[in-house]
């Protein structure tokens, strides 16, 4: 990680001719574009739909983790033999009972272990686990486990993990270096000497935690030698994967199986002690075993989002052209990898995709301490950099005089453009996101206009639709889908790898696959995320299932569709050619009096020829540069939004009241309108969550301080403002019928938004996130004291003296 | 009310409560919640659990009317009580106007506040039939979720008391 890469954006953006449709003159579609509910809606409504922790199983027993009191220590001694003599625990173990080989979700890291072996490296870090009858067994005999440990110094300030004499986390890795980048493109140096001002900013992102409803949950059960995991995951395949290498088994005899799930956000997808504890248990008592999480030991879990340090410097001409832009960068990645090494790069490479520049340097450390790990949170690397380039950008258009929506328009990126680290965008409607974000929040007639107190502010994000490239590197293509249409045709059943995790990918992609059959959403039925029964996916994450799995199911559609309209032909004594089929209905396209159903013509297909069935996959071109770290970011294609905000700020408690957010984004073809508004709104909400109220803290000792949704301060349906949300019309050659992601990117913009607009209030900067109460008050007295008005300062009060 | 005791010394007791307009007798510990009776003994696993602490009210049922944390109740409260949970809110296969609407707005996402949102939101309709959105929002404000921004949720029980007679 530690090589400077040097490259030439010309050369690196291969020439590019995208192997995707030209859009369709007709946009008539029979079940695409419309509101369907939710496939498992009346599931959900009734209590019928059942999560992982609802499962029991005959014989089934409980397992509990007993985790470190410790943010760093050297393990002396476990003793579990009382807590073996208690009535009712079938099982203790430690790190002496499990395989040691190292695992991660990151393979250039893979630095965990199932128990600690000679140190723990955070409070929560996992040590031993217990199997008993029921969960109050469990409770007694983690009390009854004594471990000796020797208290090492900690690495609490990610500032100071890589001073030559800051503690060791890892012996492997020097400085507590866990991802070094450096990458140039262009020549930043050249552009800074020809701005007409160059303007160096410094931010401070929060470390969040994603706080999905459910608790992780994974039941384990061994049978004749396979295991079988039910598991709250967002990606079967990658459980199956690394949970089969752990333990040395072919990952056919590894199976996963989604239920419902409560929610992810990225905190899902990767597996954890309960999938690697809980398969030994299971194995030690063959019995099915039952572990999970409670709500604090979920905040130690983590895999949240990274603090981070930020500093930017840009170049800009005169009229706000930008130049270009130097971002430098330290990320607290806590004790282990986790996804953090993607992180690490998202943080940089997703910086050059809304506006168009040429020259950039990036420069990252994600280090070691000794805090839970961070991972991949909605948007992931990508929210807090914006934060941070959004405010700058307002920060320069303030001092050029430049209203900021303008200096948006005049960089905002163009489609069919290739960014300097080498991303090929193809549809890009920045500029109509822009137009429309600026319209609908009414901006000319509100900015500099609003009553005191009142500020609007604008800021932009991107995403990908679905990462270019797997976690680990193999040739398995992103998606697979199968379709298998019933003996009397009047039922289809979609099985897919596909891994919904509430933001509706099971009915999107029934969707999709009913208009590519020429079928109807009513008769389909779904079978999903279970390793044994559905194809390959690599699951929920970077956005990527509605264009990934998308085209998968599409091209099975498409597959079931060609061999009916065969048989409907056969049937007719018409050339298939002639035929279409839509809504479940079979017509001659030159007469319309010529009719079949879809019914009749699958049965027949099935009496003569055996099962009907379609097949399809996807994989995406080879996309990116050549520089190291070149695949992270590169994506087929990317969404694009703007979005404005109103506050209102109390002046003298720094109290921020969010009035109205719009939200204007570009994310091609929408297939299910309802479910994509709500995808918006939820992104918000966690946006909105991250900048004004949401950190995960600590104590002196690395002890997390809030680990509850109360402390943790989730926002409730007191705390939201009025949300709208729009879209601009646009259509993605890459993707199935046109489309992108939206899920994460609505939350990308919101932080840089939010601040933005405190800063047009008050014209106060808050550098760091979370944008509170308490940071807004203090950064309106300091401007108090600068302008000379005498400030009380309630530190100086004599009731604060004792 | 009936007290048996184990080996240790460790007493239960037989409550009895009507759950979903059916009657039970369960012998219980007195440490045992609501939540658990309900989803382990009872096998109720609409009712969710999200933080056993009554910040999320993902396991909110209504006792005598009233919505509550499931997971803040001890069984032994709930003694006499007649307990509504999710599984109770559908009669006959025939959907509540409040899970209709739930459908009808897109208020459902990961479904795993769903349960608690409408028995809450029930409660509310019950002694408020007509709630300004206002009212609406501090009635569910109890319960977390973290999908949906609570955008369409509040849409769809004004929606749902709209169509209220």
């Amino acid at each position: 990680m530690n090589q400077t890469t040097t490259t030439d954006p010309k050369s690196s953006a291969r020439a590019y001719t995208h192997p995707g449709l030209p859009e369709p003159a007709d946009k008539d579609y029979a079940v695409i574009g419309k509101s369907k509910p939710k496939i498992d809606a009346r599931v959900k409504v009734t209590g019928q739909a059942r999560y992982t922790a609802d499962l029991k199983f005959p014989n089934m027993i409980y397992g509990k983790i007993l985790t470190s009191p410790h943010a760093h220590a050297r393990i002396l001694s476990i003793d579990t033999s009382e807590a073996e003599k208690i009535p009712g625990v079938k099982a203790v173990i430690t790190h002496k009972d499990v395989p040691t080989l190292k695992y991660g979700i990151s393979p250039a890291r893979w630095d965990e272990n199932i128990f600690c072996i000679d140190t723990v490296k955070f409070v929560g870090d996992k040590v031993a686990a217990v199997a008993c009858i029921d969960e109050e067994t469990c409770y007694k005999a983690l009390k009854a486990i004594k471990v000796e440990y020797e208290v090492l110094p900690a690495v609490l300030d990610p500032l100071h993990a890589m001073d030559e004499d800051a503690p060791q986390i890892h012996p492997e890795y020097p400085l507590n270096k866990n991802t070094e980048i450096h990458q140039d493109f262009g020549d930043v140096d050249e552009a800074f000497s020809k701005a007409d001002y160059v303007r160096t900013d410094t931010f401070i992102g929060n470390r969040t935690y994603q706080a999905p409803l459910e608790p992780h949950t994974a039941t384990s059960i061994w049978q004749d030698g396979k295991l079988t995991v039910y598991s709250s995951t967002q990606s079967p395949h990658y459980f199956q994967y690394y949970i089969a290498r752990e333990f040395g088994l072919p990952m056919g005899d590894v199976r996963i199986i989604k239920t419902y799930v409560g929610g992810g956000f990225g905190g899902k997808l990767e597996p954890t002690g309960l999938e690697f504890a809980g398969a030994v248990l299971a194995r030690l008592t063959g019995r099915p075993v039952k572990m999970f999480y409670d709500r604090a030991e979920m905040f130690a879990h983590n895999r949240g989002r990274h603090r981070q340090y930020m500093k930017l410097t840009t170049g800009v001409k005169a009229n706000g052209r930008i130049l270009g832009v130097h971002a430098d960068f330290i990320m607290d990645g806590g004790a282990y990898t986790s996804l953090g090494i993607a992180s690490a790069y998202y943080a940089g490479a997703m910086l050059t995709l809304t506006y168009d520049f040429e020259n950039y340097r990036f420069d990252m450390n994600r280090v070691y301490t000794n805090l839970p790990a961070c991972g991949a949170q909605r948007g992931h690397g990508a929210p807090q950099p914006r934060y941070a380039f959004e405010a700058h950008l307002d920060n320069i258009a303030k001092e050029l005089g430049i209203d900021p929506v303008e200096i948006r328009l005049l960089n905002a990126r163009k489609p069919n453009t290739v960014t300097p680290n080498a991303f090929v965008v193809n549809s890009c409607e920045m500029v109509a996101c822009l137009e429309q974000a600026r319209d609908v929040s009414g901006w000319a007639e509100k900015k500099g206009k609003l009553p005191a107190g009142h500020g609007i502010g604008i800021a932009t994000g991107s995403f990908v639709s679905g990462a270019g490239y797997p976690i680990y590197r193999t040739d398995l293509p992103q998606s697979a889908a199968m379709i298998k249409v019933a003996e009397d045709g009047t039922a289809a059943t979609l099985y897919t790898g596909a891994t919904d995790i509430g933001q509706g990918s099971d009915t999107v992609l029934c969707q999709m696959a009913a208009e590519a059959m020429g079928y109807t959403y009513e008769q389909m039925k779904i079978v999903a995320a279970d390793t044994e029964t559905t194809p390959h996916d690599f699951g929920a994450y970077s956005s990527r299932q509605t264009l990934m799995s998308g085209a998968a199911v599409k091209e099975a559609g498409d597959d079931v569709k060609k061999q009916l309209l065969e048989m409907a032909g056969e049937m007719l004594n018409l050339p298939p050619e002639l035929l279409d089929v839509r809504s479940g209905k079979i017509s001659a396209k030159d007469n319309p009096e010529t009719t079949l159903t879809f019914e009749e013509a699958a049965r027949t297909f099935f009496v003569k020829k055996g099962p009907l069935m379609g097949r399809g996959s996807y994989a995406p071109p080879k996309l990116g540069g050549r520089h190291k770290g070149a695949p992270v970011g590169t994506s087929p294609a990317y969404s694009f939004a703007a979005q404005v905000s109103e506050v209102e700020i109390d002046e003298e408690t720094g109290e921020v009241a969010v009035l109205d957010v719009w939200d204007v984004h570009d994310c091609g073809q929408v297939i299910n309108p309802a479910l994509l508004h709500a995808q918006v709104h939820g992104a918000l909400y966690m946006g909105m969550g991250e900048s004004i109220w949401e950190e995960v803290r600590f104590d002196a000792n690395g002890k997390i301080q809030n680990p509850t949704l109360g402390e943790y301060r989730l926002p409730t349906a007191l705390d939201m403002p009025r949300m709208h949300s729009s879209l601009v019309p646009s259509y993605e050659p890459a993707g199935p019928w046109g489309v992108k992601e939206v899920g994460e990117g609505a939350t990308i913009p919101t932080m840089g938004c939010f601040r933005n607009a405190i800063f047009d209030a008050m014209g106060v900067s808050v550098n760091s996130l979370p944008l509170t109460q308490e940071k807004v008050w203090a950064a309106l007295r300091e401007k108090r004291k600068a302008d000379g008005e005498d400030v009380w300062d309630p530190m100086a009060c004599e009731c604060f003296i004792e | 009310m009936q007290t048996i005791s184990d080996k240790q010394g460790v007493k239960r007791y037989l409550i009895n409560l009507t759950v979903n307009g059916d009657e039970y007798s369960p012998v219980i510990k007195g440490n045992t919640l609501l939540v658990n009776l309900l989803r382990d003994e009872l096998d109720l696993t609409g009712t969710k659990k999200g933080c056993e602490l009554g910040d999320c009210g993902s396991c909110t049922v209504l006792m005598d009317g009233k919505p509550v944390d499931s997971c803040l109740v001890l069984a032994l409260e709930a003694d006499g009580c007649e307990i509504i949970t999710i599984e109770g809110v559908a009669q006959h296969g025939e959907l509540d106007r409040l899970q209709r609407s739930f459908i009808d707005n897109a208020a459902i996402q990961c479904g795993y506040c769903t349960p608690g949102m409408i028995l809450s939101a029930k409660a509310l309709l019950t002694r408020n039939p007509h709630p300004t959105e206002p009212e609406v929002r501090a009635a569910i404000s109890g319960n977390l979720c973290r999908c949906t921004g609570y955008v369409n949720i509040v849409k769809a029980v004004l929606d749902a008391a709209e169509a209220t007679e």
